[in-house]
C-alpha cells in the first residue's frame, strides 16, 4: 500500500471511527441517565 | 610497576577518553529535563526520573543498557512489554471522575475533535518521508497522552521511544502557555464571554458505575487491538466508583502510579543514548510533535464553534481547546481564558468534561488507529 493510500485511509477510517465510536458512547449514556436517573440520596452513599 | 600504575589511570580516565561528543550534549539536555522538572515544575514526576536516565544512559562504559545493565532489565520488564504504560492508565482511570462529561454526554464529541492532530500530523510525517509505522508513533503524540504514546511506539518505532516520550510529555506540560494564544486566534470576543450556566447534578452512582463497563465493551468490540489501553483505564475507574475495593484504588492512584512512573521515566530517559537520540529524525518528531498538539486544539476549537451554533449560542468554544487528554491543565486554561472576557464565567466544569472526554477520546483514537493498522494488515 502507497503512503497516499495509506494517510488517506487513515484519516478517513481512523478519524471517522473515533468520532462514531465516541459518537455512539455519548448516546448511550443519555440512554443510561434515563435508565438510572439521579436521585438525591445516591450522595454520600458509600458501598466501601 | 610503572605499567601498572600507568594501566590504573588509564582505567580511571577511559570514561573521557570514550566520550562522544553527543553524550555531553545529551547530559545537558538531561539537565534541561531537570531544570524544568524541578525549577519550573513542568511535569516533575516524569521529566526528574526521564532526565536523570539520560544522563546516566550518556556516561560512556556504564552499560547500563547494555544486556545485563540494570536500566536495560527495567526497560525490557516494562517499556517492552508494555506494561509500565498499562498500569499508569489503572492509576489515571482511578484519579479521574468522568461526572462532569456524563452529564453533558455531547461533549464527548469535543473529546473526539481533540484528536485530530493525530491523524493529519501521522500524513504529514508520511509525506516527510517516515515509515508507516514511524508516522504512526509520531502522531501518536497529538493524542497528548503519555502513556498512550509510549505504548504504542513501544510497539511498532521502539527507536523512536524516546523522542515520542519526551515530545509527548514536554508538550504536555507547556498547554497553558501555547494553547491561549490559539483560543484568542480562532474566538471572536463575544464567543469567549458566553456563559454556560452552572453544571447541574444528574447523574446517579449506578451510572458512573455503569458507564466504565460500556466504554471497555463497546470500545473493545470497535477496536480490539486498543483494548488494553481502554480495559486498565476503565478498570481503575471501576474501582473508584464502586467504592467496593478502596484499598486497591488507593494503591492504584498512589502505590503503583508512582512505582510505575518512575521506573518508566527513567526507562525512558534511558532510550536517550545521544549517539542514537541526535538525530536530524528527532528534530523532525519534536516539531510534529509540536504542530500535532497545536492541531488538536485547533480542531478542538474549532468543534467548539460548530457546536455553538448548533445548541443556537449555549456552548463556549473556548472549551472545545479543553477536549485533549491534558488533564487537568486544558480544562484550567479554557476557565481561566473565559473569566478574562466575562468574570462572570465559570467553565471549569463544562471543560472538565471536555477534557475527560478528551482522555477517553485520545484512547479510543489510538485504539481504533491500532485495530485499523491490523485491518489493513499493516501489523
Amino acid at each position: 500500500m502507497d503512503n497516499l493510500t495509506f494517510g488517506v485511509s487513515m484519516i478517513v477510517v481512523g478519524m471517522g471511527g473515533t468520532l462514531l465510536t465516541l459518537w455512539i458512547l455519548s448516546l448511550i449514556m443519555v440512554i443510561l441517565k434515563k435508565i438510572f436517573p439521579y436521585k438525591a440520596e445516591d450522595e454520600g452513599k458509600n458501598h466501601g | 610497576m610503572l605499567d601498572a600504575i600507568l594501566g590504573g589511570l588509564n582505567g580511571l580516565i577511559s570514561g573521557f577518553v570514550h566520550l562522544h561528543w553527543s553524550n555531553p550534549v545529551m547530559i545537558v539536555v538531561g539537565l534541561l529535563l531537570l531544570y524544568l522538572g524541578i525549577k519550573k515544575g513542568f511535569e516533575p514526576l516524569l521529566l526528574v526520573p526521564i532526565g536523570f536516565g539520560a544522563i546516566l544512559v550518556n556516561i560512556p562504559l556504564a552499560g547500563l543498557m547494555e544486556e545485563e545493565g540494570f536500566l536495560r532489565i527495567i526497560y525490557d520488564a516494562g517499556v517492552m512489554t508494555e506494561l509500565f504504560p498499562l498500569l499508569i492508565f489503572v492509576g489515571i482511570g482511578a484519579m479521574t471522575d468522568f461526572g462532569p462529561l456524563l452529564e453533558n454526554p455531547k461533549i464527548f464529541l469535543l473529546g473526539a475533535a481533540g484528536q485530530f492532530g493525530i491523524f493529519l500530523t501521522l500524513a504529514l510525517a508520511l509525506a516527510l518521508g517516515f515509515t508507516k509505522l514511524e508516522a504512526v508513533s509520531i502522531g501518536i503524540i497529538g493524542a497528548c497522552d503519555g502513556p498512550t504514546a509510549i505504548y504504542v511506539t513501544s510497539q511498532y518505532a521502539p527507536h523512536l521511544l524516546g523522542a515520542v516520550s519526551v515530545a509527548a510529555y514536554s508538550y504536555m506540560s507547556l498547554v497553558p502557555v501555547f494553547q491561549p494564544p490559539i483560543m484568542r486566534f480562532l474566538t471572536t470576543k463575544k464567543e469567549r464571554m458566553i456563559n454556560m450556566g452552572s453544571v447541574k447534578k444528574s447523574v446517579s452512582k449506578t451510572t458512573k458505575i455503569v458507564f466504565p463497563l460500556i466504554v471497555t465493551i463497546i470500545g473493545g468490540l470497535v477496536a480490539p487491538k486498543g483494548l488494553p489501553l481502554l480495559g486498565t483505564i476503565m478498570l481503575g475507574n471501576l474501582m473508584k466508583e464502586c467504592g467496593a475495593v478502596a484499598r486497591l484504588t488507593k494503591a492504584s492512584e498512589n502505590e503503583i502510579a508512582n512505582i510505575v512512573t518512575l521506573l518508566l521515566g527513567i526507562s525512558i530517559g534511558a532510550t536517550m543514548d545521544g549517539r542514537l537520540f541526535l538525530t536530524h529524525d528527532t528534530l523532525i518528531i519534536l516539531a510534529l510533535g509540536f504542530l500535532a498538539i497545536c492541531l488538536d486544539t485547533v480542531c478542538g476549537v474549532l468543534f467548539g464553534k460548530a457546536m455553538k451554533i448548533v445548541t443556537g449560542g449555549k456552548v463556549n468554544p473556548l472549551i472545545g481547546a479543553a477536549g485533549i487528554s491534558a488533564y487537568p491543565m486544558a480544562a484550567r486554561v479554557a476557565q481561566k481564558e473565559g473569566q478574562k472576557y466575562n468574570p462572570k464565567n465559570y467553565l471549569l466544569m463544562h471543560a472538565m468534561g471536555a477534557n475527560t472526554g478528551g482522555q477517553v477520546g485520545s484512547v479510543i483514537a489510538a485504539a481504533v488507529m491500532l485495530s485499523v493498522l491490523k485491518g489493513m494488515g499493516i501489523v
